[in-house]
């Protein structure tokens, strides 16, 4: 009986959090699907209307901007690009770095260990003002390039990889080496394959990080041409309506792939541990 | 590092070398530009500059609203810490113990962490609006809530806003935690102890003990630099400069005030706030904590 009584209540605090967690989104996307009219006579809405497809279709497909000169569309574009960019380079360039420090024997090994590590110190909100300064003497301001290279320049990836790295047993090289394997052959044909979940991991980590930046694509880029998502909700002027629809469909991209990868996600990161 | 590795004149550097150009240019650079703008003392318009020495620094140390900053980004950081964290665990713990739909909470409980913090910053300025905000209405009626002139209200807004989202993150790492405990060690304190909430602080709280103090580093970084989308979409800092962190104030006094050698003197602080908070994290936990 105790326990039947202590699982209700299990189940009370939990739907609480949930409630928690889901009634704000669910009541801006309700608001979302009422017309501007409505909203601003009657306020914040709970039970949805029937101006759903109309709004949506109006913020994706209509100029706006402070200029009226991009789409939401169009930064939507911007923001899938300036992401898988990111986590592209962040991949690449920490799954080899980490290869580098763990599987060689380095003259300087902890001069380069530093090197890279140290920077985790230092994020991007630190630096932004000569960071921009760096773009604008290197002409990179208002391209991708300015909006991805800045951000990938982290040692979070390199980490994990090498935690990861560290966890594969020493038998592994040792019975490569015997067959004569070359580094570049062994990283290729036996660590990238080992390291499928954790790449796929820090894939998923770094695109959300990405997509979700706000502050270095609101100094970066002067032309809205390159506005992405994010940062475009504040400055994006339009209906109340308009405006709840924007917001809304900003949240769906890293909310999915966090929900449908949460798997991948959650075992990456905690394989280290 | 590995016993056995791979001897070789220059494959390594190759390997390293496309990280470390992308941190040498732009991660070391601006560091570097940094220090040099923290020690120089520019006129308004960049036409010359000279060596200020820590000038900077004592001009940073004698500005009012720095302290103000400072314990605006104190006491957020703590409130959100303890908030997320408390909340974040409480769910984890009835989460870990349902037998049914465990999957379905623990989606529906993990979702917000992928929002930015912005996109829930323009959010909340929607729940404290006076025209739709249904929080507004809600504080309003309670004791006249007015977040634009009353410090208090102000701080009850950003805290709500900027804790909201981290609840899942908690969430997430402490459910982890509490999957990692060894069935047998509970079975173990069970027979020993037959109160519920004992247990609960006598076994399984100091088995978390690793995840609660990672959390709590977690919790501190993202009060001081992932809240910016935050405060730069509620407040803005109003009531005068009371909800300003020293992230947000360091941009607007360099970014939008222009003063390069203010900017750089207090981004150098925070360096040296977040290289204590990191030698605390390896020192103090790393060699306390008893990992099971």
């Amino acid at each position: 009986m105790t326990r039947y009584i202590s699982s209700i209540i299990n189940h009370c605090i939990l739907l609480i959090g949930l409630l928690i967690m889901i009634v704000p989104v669910w009541i801006i996307f309700a608001s979302s699907t009422h017309s501007s009219l409505f909203i601003n006579t009657n306020g914040l809405q709970f039970f949805l209307g029937d101006n759903f497809i109309e709004n949506y279709s109006r913020v994706l497909f209509k100029k706006s901007g402070f200029f009226n000169e991009i789409t939401a569309l169009k930064m939507f574009f911007n923001s899938f690009v300036m992401a898988t960019g990111i986590a592209t380079l962040s991949v690449i360039t920490s799954l080899m770095a980490a290869y580098g420090l763990v599987y060689f024997k380095i003259k300087y090994a902890t001069i380069i260990f530093w090197l890279i590590f140290i920077t985790l110190l230092v994020p991007l909100e630190l630096r932004i003002m000569p960071s921009y300064i760096v773009m604008s003497k290197l002409n990179l301001v208002n391209t991708f390039a300015g909006l991805i290279l800045p951000i990938s320049a982290s040692a979070i990836a390199t980490f994990f990889f090498r935690q990861f790295y560290k966890s594969i047993p020493d038998e592994l090289l040792e019975a490569a080496k015997l067959d004569g394997t070359s580094s570049w052959k062994f990283f290729i044909d036996f660590l990238v394959p080992l390291s499928k979940t954790m790449i796929a991991a820090v894939f998923i980590f770094m695109f959300v990080f990405g997509y979700n930046q706000y502050l270095w694509p609101l100094i970066m880029t002067t032309s809205e041409q390159y506005w992405t998502v994010v940062m475009g909700l504040k400055t994006m002027y339009g209906s109340i309506s308009d405006r709840f629809a924007f917001v809304i469909m900003s949240m769906i991209p890293p909310v999915v792939i966090i929900v449908f990868l949460q798997k991948l996600f959650i075992q990456g990161i905690f394989q280290n541990k | 590092m590995k016993k056995v590795q791979f001897k070789s004149y220059y494959s390594q550097y190759f390997f390293l070398a496309p990280q470390l150009l992308i941190l040498l240019i732009f991660l070391y650079w601006p560091i570097i530009q940094t220090f040099k703008d923290a020690f120089t003392m520019q006129d308004a318009f960049g036409f010359g500059s000279q060596f200020a020495g820590f000038d900077n620094f004592l001009f940073v140390f004698s500005d009012p609203s720095y302290f103000t900053a400072f314990k605006f980004t104190i006491i957020y950081s703590f409130v959100i810490t303890l908030i997320t964290g408390s909340i974040g665990l409480l769910l984890a713990v009835q989460a870990n113990k349902v037998l049914h739909g465990k999957n379905v909470y623990k989606t529906l409980l993990i979702w917000p962490y992928a929002i930015a913090p912005a996109v829930v910053g323009v959010m909340a300025n929607y729940f404290f609006s006076e025209r739709y905000g249904l929080l507004h209405h809600l504080f309003n009626n309670m004791w006249g809530f007015n977040w634009y002139e009353d410090v208090f209200d102000a701080y009850i807004y950003v805290i709500i806003a900027g804790s909201w989202k981290q609840i899942s993150a908690n969430f997430i790492f402490f459910l982890a935690g509490l999957q990692a405990i060894q069935k047998t060690v509970i079975e173990a304190s069970i027979i020993d102890c037959k109160s519920n909430i004992r247990r609960f602080w006598t076994i399984t709280f100091p088995l978390l003990m690793p995840t609660t103090f990672f959390l709590i580093i977690i919790n501190i970084t993202y009060a001081f630099f992932d809240t910016f989308g935050i405060i730069d979409t509620t407040t803005i800092g109003a009531p005068g400069s009371e909800t300003k962190t020293l992230v947000y104030k360091a941009y607007i006094d360099g970014f939008k005030g222009l003063d390069l050698g203010s900017a750089g003197a207090q981004s150098i602080m925070m360096m040296i706030i977040v290289l204590f908070i990191t030698i605390f994290q390896f020192r103090y936990i790393e060699g306390k904590i008893h990992y099971n």
